[in-house]
């Protein structure tokens, strides 16, 4: 399966984010690694995605897409710094 | 949908008109939806390849052979269609004049799109920042934007291209693709600190920028995008 990147994620998270957070670091839950959200890698299925670290492949967020709602899981990620 | 113009065999460039636009950074992409008439809808992200204040734009599509949407924009699309897209997107694989390190373009088929955006921007804002864009393509055939890339030229910005598949006639080097060695002998070095922008198909991206970083470019300077694909 291939793989895209962070910067794809732009158009969902503006649901949901009133800032631009591809640009926001985040960082990983699972290795620790720091990294601007716009370089961590990113699985597409329909209209769903699941990203992941870049460095250690945990899972970092999922966008799921239902009828009437996005759900956004972010348990990989344990915080993220967003520019201001 | 204003006009389109045939770019290659596969791909063609299309300008659009949107009210309210007020344009966009050079790099940034937009979220196009397409809806067929049972209710099934399709997004894909497409980079933007002007760079303007207006509210008139320009993408560049190439046709994946299973895709869902590209085949539509490339064959089907008609000018007056209306399509509905949410933009402009992405605040990281951005270029703004206000930049005066060197930068070194990296693109891959398709790939060329975001840095055709930047390059138009560097010479539209005047920046005597040195721009070098390699463009790595399948055959002379397959090159968007051919002549303006041309046309471009300048002591600020300088293209160099290689051919994977086949080159042009008396072409002074064999078809190949982008390794380490063409990466450290048509590159700006990574001693001159340029910020690197590299977008094409996820494998060439990928294959690039490790090279980079092995070159001893630091891996913040290289920023990537990746269109998918092989």
């Amino acid at each position: 399966m291939t793989h895209f990147d962070g910067n794809l994620l732009a158009g969902p998270l503006s649901e949901v984010f009133s800032v631009d957070v591809t640009t926001a670091v985040g960082r990983c839950a699972g290795c620790g690694d720091e990294a601007v959200l716009a370089m961590a890698m990113v699985y597409e299925s329909g209209t769903d995605f699941v990203v992941r670290c870049s460095r250690c492949d945990d899972v970092l967020m999922t966008l799921v897409r239902g009828e009437h709602d996005l759900r956004v899981e972010m348990r990989g990620i344990s915080y993220m710094r967003v520019p201001t | 949908m204003a006009s389109v113009n045939t770019e290659t065999p596969t791909g063609r460039s299309i300008m659009i008109d949107v009210p309210g636009w007020g344009g966009n950074l050079a790099g940034q992409h937009l979220d196009l939806r397409l809806s067929a008439p049972d209710g099934y809808q399709a997004v894909r992200s497409y980079s933007i390849a002007s760079a303007s204040t207006g509210d008139r734009l320009e993408l560049a599509v190439d046709r994946l052979p299973e895709g869902e949407v590209s085949p539509y924009l490339v064959d089907d699309l008609l000018p007056g269609d209306q399509l509905e897209l949410r933009g402009p997107l992405g605040g990281w694989f951005v270029w703004r004049p206000e930049q005066t390190t060197p930068v070194q373009l990296i693109g891959g088929g398709s790939g060329i799109v975001p840095l055709v955006a930047m390059a138009r921007a560097h010479a539209a804002s005047g920046s005597t920042a040195r721009f070098q864009l390699l463009y790595s393509v399948r055959t002379p055939e397959d090159v968007f934007f051919k002549d303006e890339l041309a046309a471009l030229a300048s002591p600020y910005f300088a293209v160099t291209w290689v051919y994977t598949r086949r080159t042009p006639e008396g072409w002074p080097t064999a078809a190949g693709r982008v390794n380490r060695e063409v990466l450290a002998a048509a590159t700006i070095p990574a001693s001159e600190n340029p910020a690197v922008f590299v977008c094409g198909p996820t494998g060439f991206v990928e294959s690039v920028a490790d090279s980079l970083v092995a070159l001893g470019h630091p891996a913040a300077s290289v920023k990537t995008e990746r269109f998918g694909g092989k």
